[in-house]
């Protein structure tokens, strides 16, 4: 049987790991090489890397430290942040990653996707798109540019839209719970993944094994990822990697596509 | 000498890596020359199929991977799209595979029943190999791999299975015909489960 997804999202910020609050409020919380160490010896089942300040500061993705890391790690990484062109996919994925995370280039030039999924295949293109909820609405608006831009886009519209266009993933990042440890946004993402027809997975508001359980509840085999919960440990947020292990996995999260009647 | 076939396609250090930690020596090729002292071959691969066929036939390696495989039989493992291109041909592309391993490669979406399955198959799975199989030596139970793919291998005889998988289908997901192997899945990025596998190839 597939199983749901359990993953790490780290941030990195000039070249450091470091964890927000509503995409604001960095924190630094380690180095990025260290924590894919922890991660390996914890066999996390895969992991994702954003460099958030690549594409508000326009610059070319750090080709160095992307291969460093894909070297480290021994599970499947997905690296985003600053991803203009084809050609700068070809090259992450040459460095021994195996998939490339677009965003703001995604929805400035959508044919983008097209393009690089006709050249890496679509398994490796995923769209991870940071949402916010509309004041007095119900619509979650699309924002890029690490939440500095809104582009005022229906964020199931856009998932639909990047799956016609080629993305093998769409990963849904919620701004209004990010680093909240709060739970996730549970209508919004069954209302994903009814809305497509590629693997999601969804991030922002974990703060408990239970929160991972509550949308693999509602939401079946889908990959829940989390920042904050992982890195965080007790009320002050003293850093302190950690994951659950393959039987915590099975018992408090997997359980809920079995429930026992 | 266990060597990786580097034909711009497919996370080569990665194998590097396992084999490094497990003292087994390894090497990479990117020229025919570079293959004469293998005496295991590892083909991964990527992406589009056509693309993949059309990068291994202008390496300059085919004819001498041929010669390895087909008559001095050496071991080989074909990894992801390296295991498609073991096939006859594939619903992705035009061009023929290697023909190795005869079947074809097949899309999931062109199976009935199967039009709103998920694709690609991405995640950990459960494999489920055939008794005593030598890759998966010590990994016949609570085994799981990492799975990235919307197309598979589809055996012209059901024996050239080495193991299978459930997705929308039983599918092989594993193959293997005399000193000719090919997994689907992602051992190098399959942890400690992968490890084992890339182990009992060394070992063959």
């Amino acid at each position: 049987m597939l199983r749901p997804r359990i993953i790490p999202c780290l941030l990195i910020q000039d070249g450091g790991l470091v964890k927000t609050v509503r995409f604001k409020d960095s924190k630094y919380v380690g180095d990025p090489i260290n924590a894919v160490k922890i991660f390996n010896e914890k066999e996390a089942d895969e992991l994702i890397v954003l460099d958030i300040d690549a594409t508000v500061t326009d610059r070319e993705p750090n080709y160095k430290q992307i291969a460093i890391l894909a070297a480290e790690c021994r599970m499947p990484l997905c690296y985003g942040g600053g991803i203009r062109t084809v050609g700068q996919a070809q090259k992450i994925i040459a460095s021994g990653v195996e998939k490339v995370a677009i965003s703001s280039a995604a929805l400035g030039n959508p044919q983008l996707v097209t393009q690089i999924a006709n050249e890496i295949g679509r398994q490796s293109v995923v769209v991870v798109l940071d949402h916010k909820k509309r004041l007095l609405s119900k619509q979650h608006d699309v924002w890029t540019h690490n939440g500095k831009v809104n582009t005022k886009r229906n964020v199931l519209d856009v998932a639909k839209e990047m799956e016609a266009l080629g993305a093998g993933e769409i990963v849904i990042n919620s701004i209004d719970n990010d680093g909240r440890m709060k739970g996730y946004d549970l209508e919004l993402s069954l209302q994903l993944r009814k809305a497509v027809n590629t693997p999601v997975t969804i991030l922002g508001g974990a703060g408990s094994l239970d929160d991972m359980r509550a949308v693999i509840s509602s939401c079946g085999v889908v990959g829940v990822a989390a920042g904050s919960f992982f890195v965080f440990k007790g009320p002050y947020r003293a850093v302190l990697i950690s994951y659950p292990d393959i039987t915590q996995k099975e018992k408090f999260i997997f359980s809920a596509l079995h429930p026992t009647h | 000498m266990i060597t990786i076939i580097d034909y711009g396609l497919g996370n080569i250090q990665a194998f590097v890596n396992v084999y490094r930690r497990l003292h087994i020596p390894v090497t990479v090729a990117r020229t025919t020359e570079d293959l004469s002292a293998a005496t295991k071959l590892i083909l991964p691969g990527v992406g589009a199929f056509d693309h993949a066929m059309e990068q291994l036939n202008a390496s300059g390696m085919r004819a001498t991977l041929d010669e390895l495989v087909l008559v001095r039989k050496i071991p080989v493992i074909g990894i992801c799209v390296g295991m498609q291109m073991l096939a006859d041909s594939s619903e992705e592309g035009l061009l023929p595979g290697l023909g190795w391993v005869p079947g074809r490669v097949r899309h999931f979406r062109s199976v009935t029943g199967l039009s709103h399955l998920p694709l690609p198959h991405m995640g950990w799975n459960d494999i489920e190999s055939q008794s005593g199989h030598s890759l998966f030596k010590g990994l016949e139970s609570e085994a799981r791999f990492y799975f990235l793919h919307s197309f598979y291998f589809e055996c012209a005889q059901k024996v050239h299975e080495a193991a299978r998988t459930e997705y929308g289908l039983n599918f092989s997901c594993a193959v293997s015909v005399d000193n000719i192997y090919g997994v689907q899945f992602h051992p190098e990025k399959s942890h400690h489960f992968g490890v084992a596998l890339l182990k009992n190839f060394a070992e063959l």
